[in-house]
């Protein structure tokens, strides 16, 4: 309630601070004069109603009064919601749907409530206030910074490295390797060569399951994800099935850049793939009958470029929409992927069953700078 | 004997008594009590953040309790009939059973994400906030690049996590990460290798984000918005030019009893909100995405709203190739420049801008009072173009599904956003300075001839004329004296001059008296200048 009309000069140069001691000093006058002494002028501090306890203030403080309650009963609702409201999931349409809706909005609420609660109390019933700070921005003098630099360098002097140096040159060379060597441990149990040979065979960079070298020799099949052999009649004209190495945990992340796409073209298609492969020094002789069969990691990011466009014979990838034109040896026509997916080369056993003749023959997935 | 009686009513003091003999805390204690904050309702758009980051934390402890970092295969067998039998990660079926045998884990784990998007937004808008005004000028140039940082560490905070579920979104985003890894000139199979313990995916690579996203960043996090909070204590906030403001003063109201309450209060309605979006938005539904299997992906695969851009400018990338021909020959993939390249400038060119705009302007002053955007329009311009850049690049982070929606064609959306992010940026630098310097211009306009009334007056030789309100002093002639423009609001309607009765407040019924003319600190009073003065000098 308290009024301050002084805009000026309430605390000119020259004041005396107030004396504390003095029993007819309000409480206000008290606080104010503690913000002068951190150089802050309050300026106005006044109530924002006319007089006490007038019919607006009356009404403020019960709508203050009413949301701390409506929070406290929402906070309720929310407790008795979060205990007895059934919660394990059913499958169908139950009223377990609902418990995570009425949790949101029973606590939301609750504290949106006590946020305009206190937000009220604030804005409209604590007085209103404007102060002055100020922000002394220059705070060391030149002395102080001359003394700090003339005590820093006086330091430098005293330990009297530039001239002596053999203790330079020793620091050097005993901490350095000391630093290093706590580095080391840190960073050097996580550093993997990803040329390293990988139990007596070619590092897994440019290798899939399709190489028939872990195989004991035998080429791998082409199996579905459950781990089934596929025959030619099983993928019709047109269609397209995403294939596995068929060797131990083969369809699983193990052996995440082996996913293939095998498609059955149809006869027209066919013929101008087979020409496009057999023209093309690494894809001679993939092909096997109408049967065609890329890589399914995209060359661009790795996602697997799974939609299959069978009218234009494209593929894309949903990730960055790279697309690749199957009948021209998977080359990329638009998007950001710049080289073309690997074909891997395909026939049938003599059980009727499709393998790979070999492992691909170029690094399969997304490019790197190592890559031949 | 007699009994000393306990007396109640003094033990607060004592024990003040007590502390302050010990720790000598009265006096830094009533400089924190006083310390003076200006007010205005965009420096509370870092506010937003801060609390949207103590959100993330508790829900973040709780979750912890539960989730299981383990890329173990097993077989589900929990509450959720459609993936019974299904192999996946353990750390895919333990975030399963968060959300569906876990009572309220469901709440929490969507509070937790939709906190973590607040976090982001809020980040943004406060840094558009303080590149507009100019806020990031000397000497808070270090809390500028601790912003950025913070952004830096909050996207990674955000990536880390979003991948740790394992179910199929969060694999192929690690899977694309593995891949911008690679595109690393020289080293980068050896980045993807040591970080994945191997080839992709590697059985670690979930057990080394969770350490990261549960106690690195974090930390990082805390320690940085530490330092970034005592900055803005040290240094004090900037404020907007008004009466009584200057370059050497803080206007505002003390912490306590008003300021600091109304945090509170702020606090509690971001809580709230949160809250609200947990229980009634879903986000992140990990139970229809399936575990994560390297050859299934379905379109429509977009990261959270902060990565989008990044992923945008991946999609817009042309398909340029370098080959060196060296040895066996060596390849820079397109995929290194956009999420390189790109990435890494975006994030360390903004925060050389200060120093940047320092030097071009030849300005070595220390700046505590805020510039409206129309004051700088050159730092507009680069901000709009800036924005513009970003908008464009997110949209096209999600081109696929505008594509599908409005029956575009997919690659007229790329060519589009590849055309559009060349193009627009320039061409919203040219239009932002524009409407500046028209901004600037109709200030001065009202300053030097007054505000227009409406008020058509018809001369005795039949010439019409509207009747201008000067803001100032008047001539002998009645014409108005030049005002100069002191850095803020500029009235330029009656109802602004309280000409009109101002309107009557109260929602169900009104007030019994009519407030007075607006007193907030952010909207002042339109007073002479000389007034201004006497209060300044007074002080």
């Amino acid at each position: 309630m308290t009024v301050v009309k002084e805009p000026h000069g309430a605390h000119g140069a020259g004041e005396e601070p107030l004396d504390l001691s003095d029993p007819r000093l309000s409480r206000f006058e008290i606080v104010r004069e503690g913000a002068r002494r951190d150089d802050i002028e309050i300026v106005t501090y006044e109530s924002q109603f006319p007089g006490p306890n007038t019919r607006a203030e009356k009404r403020i403080e019960r709508s203050v009064a009413l949301l701390f309650l409506l929070a406290g009963l929402l906070g309720f609702v929310f407790l008795i919601a979060y205990i007895f409201w059934p919660w394990e999931y059913e499958l169908g349409h139950t009223t377990s749907d609902y418990y995570t809706p009425v949790l949101g909005i029973s606590l939301g609420l609750a504290l949106l409530a006590i946020g305009f609660a206190i937000l009220t109390w604030a804005k409209k019933l604590l007085p209103h206030e404007v102060s002055i700070q100020d922000r002394h921005e220059a705070m060391s003098t030149d002395e102080d910074r001359q003394i700090a630099g003339q005590t820093m360098l006086f330091t430098a002097d005293e330990l009297a490295i530039q001239r002596r140096p053999l203790l330079k040159g020793a620091v050097a060379l005993g901490l350095t390797p000391i630093a290093l060597a706590a580095v080391a441990p840190l960073v050097g149990g996580l550093i993997r060569s990803p040329h390293k040979p990988d139990h007596g065979q070619d590092p897994p960079l440019f290798r899939t399951g399709f190489d028939p070298v872990p195989n004991e020799g035998k080429l791998v099949r082409l199996t579905r994800e459950d781990g089934t052999p596929i025959r030619p009649e099983d993928v019709s004209v047109g269609g397209q099935i995403t294939v596995f190495p068929g060797i131990p945990h083969g369809a699983t992340n193990q052996y995440a850049d082996s996913p293939t796409l095998l498609i059955h073209l149809r006869a027209g298609d066919a013929a101008a793939a087979r020409a496009a492969t057999d023209g093309d020094a690494k894809n001679k002789g993939a092909m096997w009958g109408n049967y065609v069969a890329y890589s399914k990691i995209c060359t661009h990011a790795g996602c697997p470029a799974s939609l299959y466009e069978q009218q234009t014979n494209r593929l894309l990838c949903p990730c960055h929409q790279s697309q690749f034109l199957i009948t021209e040896n998977a080359r990329p026509i638009f998007g950001p992927a710049s080289r073309r997916l690997p074909q891997l080369p395909i026939t049938v056993d003599e059980e009727g069953y499709f393998v790979a003749t070999s492992d691909y023959r170029e690094a399969v997935g997304p490019d790197f700078w190592e890559r031949p | 004997m007699k009994r000393r009686k306990f007396d109640l009513a003094a033990v607060p003091g004592k024990t003040a008594k007590g502390l302050d003999e010990r720790l000598q805390v009265a006096t830094p204690l009533r400089g924190l009590l006083n310390k003076v904050f200006p007010d205005h309702w965009s420096f509370l758009l870092g506010e937003i953040a801060l609390f949207s980051f103590i959100v993330l934390l508790l829900s973040g402890v709780f979750l912890t309790l539960f989730f299981d970092p383990s890329m173990k295969e097993i077989a589900y067998d929990g509450a959720y009939p459609a993936l019974r039998g299904t192999e996946m990660s353990t750390a895919y079926a333990s975030s399963l059973d968060l959300s569906f045998e876990v009572r309220g884990g469901l709440f929490m784990r969507q509070m937790h994400h939709w906190a973590a998007l607040l976090f982001m937004a809020s980040m943004i808008v406060h840094m558009a906030r303080v590149f507009f005004t100019g806020a990031f000028r000397k000497p808070r140039e270090a809390n500028w690049i601790i912003g950025i940082a913070l952004f830096l560490l909050g996207f990674l905070a955000g990536f880390t996590g979003y991948s740790l579920p394992d179910d199929g979104l969060s694999g192929t985003g690690l899977r694309i990460a593995s891949a911008i890894m690679l595109s690393i000139p020289v080293v980068g199979t050896w980045v993807s290798a040591s970080i994945f313990g191997g080839e992709f995916p590697g059985e670690l690579i979930i057990g080394r984000f969770y350490i990261a996203h549960v106690l690195l960043i974090p930390g990082g996090l805390l320690a940085l918005i530490s330092v970034h909070l005592g900055l803005v204590f040290k240094q004090k906030h900037t404020q907007w030019p008004g009466p009584g403001r200057t370059n050497s003063n803080v206007v505002g109201e003390r912490m306590f009893p008003r300021y600091a309450l109304k945090q509170g209060g702020f606090f509690m309605a971001v809580f709230g909100v949160i809250s609200l979006m947990a229980g009634l938005f879903q986000i992140n539904p990990i139970w229809l995405f399936g575990p994560y299997r390297a050859s299934e992906v379905s379109s429509a695969s977009q990261p959270d709203w902060y990565v989008m851009f990044m992923d945008g400018l991946v999609r817009l990338m042309p398909a340029w190739e370098i080959t060196l021909p060296i040895g066996e020959g060596y390849v820079i993939p397109p995929l290194f420049w956009p999420a390189v390249v790109g990435l890494g400038a975006l994030f360390t060119v903004p925060m050389m801008y200060p120093f940047i705009e320092a030097r071009r302007m030849k300005d070595n002053k220390s700046h505590h009072l805020l510039q409206r955007p129309r004051d700088a329009p050159e730092r507009t311009g680069v901000g709009a173009m800036a924005f513009t850049f970003f908008v464009i690049a997110t949209i096209s982070g999600g081109n696929d599904v505008i594509a599908d929606k409005f029956h575009i064609s997919l690659n007229a959306m790329t060519w589009g956003g590849r055309i559009g992010l060349v193009i627009l940026p320039p061409l919203a630098y040219w239009l932002a300075v524009r409407i500046c310097l028209g901004l600037q211009q109709h200030d001065r306009e009202v300053l030097a001839h007054g505000v227009e009334t409406g008020i058509i007056k018809r001369a005795p030789d039949g010439r019409f004329y509207e009747v201008h309100q000067p803001l100032g002093p008047v001539d002998d002639h009645g014409h108005p004296l030049p005002l100069d423009y002191a850095g803020w609001v500029v009235p330029k309607k009656m109802n602004r001059l309280g000409a009109l009765a101002p309107a009557v407040k109260g929602f169900f019924f009104p007030v019994e008296k009519p407030a007075e003319a607006p007193v907030s600190p952010g909207m002042p009073p339109v007073t002479a200048r000389e007034e201004r003065e006497e209060i300044t000098s007074g002080r």
